[in-house]
């Protein structure tokens, strides 16, 4: 069947900003869908909040709507655009759920908008647990046995029929918000009453545990002639138990035979017809009791999803892309496999590799959090990696993380008892467990009876650490060029394989290349070799020969990736390296692709020239550089990942382009940045480098307390923190760091009240160009990444900005930057004082992009193979005539009894942009659109110190007299009343019940304003903060966040916000 | 876990050198490869495979061992298995014993850590070849010379290796977890009489048998040699002509005992059984270049316009051209295009290139055994 000509205008809604559960896979998919639409000539109408997104860059639709992602926001875009469908399904359960609300509040029947791929009885009868329940029965498939409670009671009574142990569901959650484990009545009831709270529908499931059972997932595909088939099967490493999110996964499927696995795709063949989804694709989950193979269906994403963005990469089909297109009409037999182009996409891929992908998870930012994974995920990111077999996949996943990990390392688990609990709860680090189990001698059998890992895969791992130790006192001479072949094949990297030959890394690079062993590359084609591939999307193996995708005689880049997400690195860095690769390839360069990260855009072999999917490291990235011998290779988009390679790539020789790696050492390296702001006769807060714990004591008390610590090179503040008194610097040296000659520990005087402002720049190594200034809007000392920002600034007058500029740029040009710079300044009594520089890709790139409608990286990507400013006509800083405020997610919610204060170091997992004519719009919106619903009535409850007494006056006022009531502790509730103001004096909670956290669990509070300053207010005030967290009430802790929030407050109560696309902005920015 | 040495040697000069598995020996056939991930115990079990060493694609084989179920034919004919890693020890709560062992016990030489993907592609771009794979005999040269020497598909009749030496009735059904259908449980699930069914075993897979009984057919399955008067004395409601190896051309008496059924009793073909109803009409068939051998062939069948993906394993093919005015094309490969079905014009008689009895691979097609029961019924009802 064609395509619909009926339709004309199109709706696609985003998935919003990352959170734990909902990653930078539905920029991916969104990305595809965009492209997809436009490719067959419909209008595209786009909305997501999520400014770091590819999916929102203008050219991606027609019209790209950078607003809250809310049902009224989503109808004033549905009356301004008309459109005449919404495809539902790309948008992650943030999109889904949205259009299902759309759909119930009547705005999509009253503008005649028509749900495409799926509507919303399909929606429901996949996503509400009755309704799913009663199609797999009636299709006669098996299920957990289990129950639904709206209440304790009717929890009690399922918990009656089925038994214990259970898993607690809520419903219509994310990423399995609030999921949890109960096996003793304690815990069932705990975890019920957690569950209701979490659900937004006060629903939860309990369900029979099949925990510790075989996970699989198989990703369908259904066309509107009801042509299905199944893209990819994914088993899980981890067992039932993890969130799948959270768990190693493998694909294709292992461990079943042929007439199981057909049993399970008839299975997803009927249950996608049965659920009724039209077009699109859907990703089922089902769980093998691996003692009887009795299987039972878990649940139905009837939605592209994270798992179909790995099936995407782990088989070159596009899930996103052929959905988008199914769902306007064709047929999986009228599109064409792009890989093979011959060939239909009415296929199943068959894969003759293994792929493996690894969560990434980042306990170290939340050390109160516990690091035990269950039915709630709590992984950021991922790693995949693609080999020959099962343990070559395995070992490149490891190395791919990111966490300096190169292969099995030894775990130090004091006992064995110690070792086993590791191994029997799943947990982040229990990979890394096994392979110390069968160290210590543990059997496959035993390892199995622990952890409930199919045996399959503990074999693998087994014979990897069997291998270690046959290397055992083995010197590099004495292994033969076969054996050293056989461990590289095995996926040993050079430096594990130095460190168990007690040599380096470089020793056995060398011996592999006067042995001739390098990697060969294979292709991803979908299809076994069976028919000849067209795309180049590659992978390394140490097959000793067969090299596919040979390099051509074209001017080539590399650009090297930014590896798994993770806090402090998320889909802005990928942004950024997805643009210097659309710039470079509209300008005739071959650009070849490096990442490891399957949730991404730059990893859609549709993006560059040549793909390759491999882990970061200097041994892959080396390798395929040699290979390749490129013009030159971008580290500076990547963030931290690549750069970390860039010395030890160029004194291999390796032309890396842009500003130089002695440069970025320039700016990183303490002592020698001291040197360019004097020869630049620039201010920095008073600092010194501590290589012990006494000298930390001698520097803190030079400079004055309090001050910033932090170890030097490090990405989004890890480890940072600021100390106010001598011991709390002591407990610092002593437990967040281990100082040495070689890692020094930096200190910096802590500016108290200070402004900060972010600058990006980019340049030619001539010509310098602002980007944009953006002013925090939280406290000096919160890490920039946490913070929410204004471009352009709304405190900071022209001359400070001016300042500002000057010294950005003198700063740029000191360094030669060729590319992007990003500066963090201070400003605190009119000084700038400057922070850090970092003459690199930011992860404000994006947004400042968004905002002010020029895409940097690009620009940037240009002026590094030397196309100038000048050239390229971006030679004037463009100041938006709108507002565009920043604001930061985090995954508290995720993680019971971590504290949602914010400091240096960074802890959120995406942002937001809201867009407005006035500073108090755009900060109200981009409170919306992270989830922070302001109230417009209610009680306000406001504790400040007394310092700040008097500027929290006119916040009380403004909001006392659009209605609001007043409440607020003894000292703060006197000093307003004498101001005239009416306001209820609550207790602290140190001071006993009634108190304000008893007020908020009554649901009495609206919104909480407190700005605790030193240690102890802070700790007093974490119950608030928590319960407010919970309760989901806004809670500020900044005065210029209060103000700002009190402005949106006024406008939201004067009526709805006004939405416009970006592409109207931007005119309107040129125009003025 | 360092084997011994082993060799598989292409008739083109292509060595490549990898670890002995399963017997220690030595064989040689024509060199095919099959592309489904899973399934490999269908795959050594398949008849159609005889004279032939089967190299896996996917890399890892042996993962869930080798059971009785999952069986499809008397004994393995694979000549010999080529993969990219074997494992030896099988998980799976059916295993009940390992793949190299299974292969030991019948003689099947394997070989495994060779270059799977690079073969695959050598015999794209060059064609399917003989080859001879061994662990006894070393030298590269000398096995390079016996794979030239080794006798070619064409011309061959493999048939008469492989078919049933008596006849025989059969009873089981399709597979589900826990174990197969019984003909009598299935009979009594329909609640309407069987119809009987005389399958010619060219090679023929249990699955077809399984699939037969499935939709309600009592079949009994005849040597390849049974004379058509033989057939129609047994007064079937319909003649199933099944899957073998080898050349279509080379099967003898085939042809004509067919031709002497046309007509007078519903007639369903797979693979090799669609290839000698190619031939029974008057055509002719050819040899592909490297063939088809997987689990996710798309099939477009024309009758309906639906797309099912199938498994198939064929070398050669029949010419629609030699069939004009006789049948009409029914079912097409789009990958490349090529016929995967036909009916014959004015008859009650079909056949297909692929194999919708599967095992291994997806059941999409399976709805051509009910297809073939309601001509048997329609034709019944005449």
């Amino acid at each position: 069947m064609p395509k619909r000509t009926d339709l004309r205008t199109i709706l696609l809604i985003g998935s919003g900003p990352i959170v734990i559960g909902q990653a930078c896979e539905f920029d991916y998919s969104g990305t595809q869908a965009c492209k997809a639409l436009k490719e067959e000539g419909y209008r595209v109408v786009l909305v997501n909040s999520n400014p770091a997104t590819i999916m929102t860059d203008p050219e991606f639709a027609d019209r790209t709507y950078v607003e809250p992602l809310t049902v009224e926001v989503l109808e004033r875009i549905i009356a301004a655009e008309r459109p005449d469908a919404l495809l539902p399904t790309i948008g992650g359960q943030t999109g889904l759920n949205l259009s299902l609300d759309l759909a119930e509040a009547g705005v999509l029947e009253k503008y005649g908008v028509e749900l495409i791929g799926a509507k919303v009885d399909a929606i429901k009868r996949a996503e509400d647990r009755d309704q799913f329940k009663a199609v797999i029965r009636s299709i006669g498939l098996d299920l957990p046995r289990s129950g639904i409670a709206h209440t304790m009671d009717d929890a009690l009574r399922v918990k009656e029929e089925i038994g214990l142990p259970v898993i607690l569901r809520p419903s219509r959650t994310l990423g399995g918000t609030g999921g949890s484990f109960a096996a003793t009545d304690e815990e069932f009831e705990t975890n019920v009453r957690w569950g209701l709270e979490a659900s937004p529908i006060s629903e939860i499931l309990i369900e029979e545990s099949i925990a510790g059972w075989k996970e699989f997932e198989l990703e369908v595909m259904r066309d509107v002639n009801d042509n299905v088939v199944i893209v990819c099967s994914i088993e899980n490493l981890d067992p039932m138990g993890a969130h799948t999110g959270d768990s190693i996964t493998v694909a294709p499927a292992q461990t079943l035979t042929d007439k199981e696995y057909q049993v399970m795709r008839d299975a997803s063949v009927a249950i996608i017809r049965a659920i009724g989804v039209d077009t699109g694709g859907s990703n089922i989950q089902f769980a093998v009791d691996p003692r009887t193979g009795r299987q039972t269906v878990i649940e139905m994403n009837p939605r592209v999803s994270r798992s179909s963005a790995l099936a995407s990469k782990a088989t070159g089909f596009p899930i996103a892309k052929i959905a988008a297109k199914l769902a306007v009409g064709y047929t999986l037999d009228e599109l064409r496999n792009d890989i093979t182009r011959e060939t239909p996409a009415c296929f199943e891929p068959t894969i003759d590799y293994v792929v493996t992908k690894i969560p990434r998870f980042t306990f170290e930012k939340f050390p109160q959090a516990s690091d035990v994974l269950g039915p709630q995920m709590k992984s950021v990111g991922e790693a995949m990696a693609i080999g020959r077999t099962m343990k070559e996949s395995l070992q490149k996943a490891m190395r791919s993380l990111e966490i300096g990990s190169h292969g099995f390392e030894p775990r130090a688990a004091a006992s064995t008892e110690e070792l086993e609990g590791r191994i029997r709860v799943p947990n982040a680090d229990r990979l890394w467990h096994l392979g110390e189990a069968f160290r210590r001698g543990m059997t496959v059998e035993h390892v199995a009876a622990l952890s409930a890992i199919d045996p399959w895969f503990l074999r693998h791992i087994e014979e990897i650490i069997a291998e270690e130790r046959a290397l055992d006192g083995v010197p590099l001479a004495a292994i033969s060029p076969e054996r050293l072949r056989g461990l590289k094949q095995m996926g040993f990297s050079d430096v594990r394989l130095g460190v168990l030959l007690g040599t380096t890394e470089t020793a056995v690079r060398e011996k592999r290349a006067a042995s001739g062993i390098a990697p060969v590359y294979k292709t991803v084609d979908t299809c076994g070799a069976e028919f000849e591939a067209f795309t180049p999307y590659l992978y390394s193996t140490y097959e000793p020969g067969g090299d596919e995708g040979l390099p051509t005689d074209r001017k080539k880049i590399v650009i090297l990736g930014g590896g798994p997400n993770r806090i402090g690195q998320g889909i802005e860095f990928d942004y950024c390296c997805v643009h210097s690769v659309l710039a470079l390839r509209e300008d005739g360069f071959e650009t070849i692709m490096v990442n490891c990260n399957p949730e991404t855009v730059s990893t859609d072999y549709d993006t560059s020239d040549k793909l390759f999917f491999e882990p970061l490291t200097f041994e892959d990235a080396l390798a395929l550089i040699r290979r390749e011998n490129p013009l030159g290779v971008i580290v500076q988009f990547g963030g931290q990942t690549p750069l970390r390679l860039a010395v030890a790539l160029e004194k291999a020789g390796v032309p890396i382009i842009g500003t130089s790696p002695d440069s970025i050492d320039r700016a990183e390296d303490r002592e020698r940045f001291e040197q360019v702001l004097t020869a630049l006769d620039l201010k920095r807060p008073p600092n010194g480098v501590a290589r012990s714990a006494d000298e930390a004591v001698r520097v803190a008390e030079s400079i004055g307390y309090p001050v910033l610590v932090r170890p030097s090179y490090v990405l989004g503040g890890r480890s940072m923190e600021i100390v106010y008194d001598r011991d709390s610097l002591a407990r610092y040296m002593r437990n967040a760091v281990r100082a040495s000659p070689e890692h020094p520990v930096l200190i910096d005087q802590f500016l108290e009240d200070a402004i900060e402002v972010d600058v990006d720049a980019v340049s030619d190594g001539t010509d310098v160009v602002i980007g944009g200034i953006m002013e925090h809007i939280e406290r000096a000392g919160v890490h920039s990444g946490d913070s929410a920002c204004s471009l352009p600034p709304y405190s900071i007058d022209a001359e400070v900005q001016g300042d500002i500029r000057r010294q950005t740029v003198a700063l740029a040009r000191e360094l030669q930057v060729v590319g992007l710079m990003n500066v963090q300044f201070a400003v605190k009594d009119r000084v700038v004082y400057v922070l850090e520089v970092n003459p690199r890709a930011s992860r404000t790139v994006p947004f400042v992009s968004k905002a002010i409608g020029v895409p940097l990286a690009k620009i940037a990507a240009r002026c590094m193979v030397g196309t100038t400013l000048q050239a390229q006509g971006f030679t004037q800083e463009i100041v938006p005539t709108h507002i565009n405020v920043k604001e930061a997610v985090f995954p508290f919610i995720k993680f019971p009894g971590v504290d949602t204060v914010l400091g240096p170091e960074m802890k959120s997992t995406g942002e937001v942009m809201g867009i407005d004519t006035s500073f108090g719009a755009a900060f109200a919106k981009a409170q919306i659109a992270a989830g922070t619903v302001l109230p417009t009535e209610g009680c306000v409850f406001i504790s400040v110190p007394q310092a700040a007494y008097a500027a929290v006056v006119p916040i009380a006022r403004r909001l006392a007299a659009v209605g609001f009531r007043l409440s607020a502790t003894h000292g703060t509730a006197g000093h307003l009343r004498g101001e005239g103001l009416t306001v209820e004096a609550v207790n602290k909670v140190k001071q006993g019940s009634p108190h304000v956290v008893d007020m908020l669990k009554r649901g009495d509070v609206a919104l909480v304003i407190n700005t605790p300053s030193g240690l102890e207010s802070f700790r007093d005030s974490f119950p608030i903060r928590r319960t407010a967290l919970e309760g989901r009430v806004p809670y500020f802790t900044t005065i210029a966040a209060a103000a700002a929030a009190a402005a949106g407050i006024e406008l939201m109560r004067q009526g709805p916000f006004t939405v416009l696309p970006l592409q109207e902005h931007y005119v309107r920015t040129r125009r003025s | 876990m360092a084997g011994k040495d082993a060799i598989l040697a292409l008739a083109d000069g292509t060595v490549f050198r990898g670890r002995a598995f399963g017997a220690v020996g030595e064989a040689s056939g024509e060199l095919v490869f099959n592309t489904s991930m899973t399934g490999y115990q269908e795959i050594l079990t398949d008849p159609s495979y005889e004279g032939q060493l089967v190299a896996m694609t996917y890399p890892e084989i042996g993962n869930t061992g080798v059971n009785r179920e999952d069986v499809e034919s008397r004994r393995p004919f694979v000549r010999g298995f080529i993969v990219r890693e074997y494992r030896d020890m099988p998980s799976s709560w059916r295993a009940e014993q390992s793949l190299g062992a299974y292969l030991a016990e019948h003689g099947i030489p394997g070989i495994e850590g060779i270059d799977t993907r690079a073969l695959v592609r050598h015999l794209r771009d060059n064609g399917s070849q003989e080859a001879v794979l061994s662990s006894v005999d070393l030298d590269p040269e000398r096995l390079v010379r016996k794979a030239k020497d080794a006798p070619s598909m064409v011309g061959q009749d493999l048939v008469t290796k492989v078919t049933a030496a008596e006849p025989y009735g059969w009873d089981q059904g399709p597979w589900k977890p826990g174990g197969y259908l019984m003909a009598e449980e299935i009979a009594a699930a329909l609640g309407r009489p069987t119809l009987k069914v005389v399958a010619y075993d060219y090679g023929i897979k249990y699955n077809i048998l399984r699939n037969l009984v499935g939709v309600g057919c009592a079949v009994r399955v005849v040597p390849a040699s049974t004379p058509a008067a033989d057939v129609l004395k047994l007064n079937p409601d319909g003649v199933f002509l099944s899957n073998g190896p080898g050349d279509p051309d080379a099967v003898v008496g085939a042809r004509e005992n067919v031709a002497a059924l046309l007509g007078k009793v519903p007639v369903f073909g797979i693979c090799l059984g669609h290839q000698i109803l190619g031939l029974a009409l008057g055509g002719s068939t050819y040899k592909l270049k490297f063939g088809h051998h997987g689990g996710n062939q798309p099939v477009q069948d024309l009758t309906t316009g639906k797309v099912e993906i199938t498994s198939q394993n064929h070398g050669f093919a029949v010419d629609m051209d030699s069939l004009k005015d006789k049948a009409d094309v029914t079912h097409l490969n789009l990958n490349d295009r090529t016929v995967e079905g036909l009916s014959v014009r004015g008859q009650p008689t079909f056949s297909v290139q692929y194999h919708p009895e599967a095992s291994p691979g997806p059941h999409d097609a399976r709805y051509l055994f009910r297809r073939f029961v309601d001509l048997m019924e329609r034709d019944k009802g005449n």
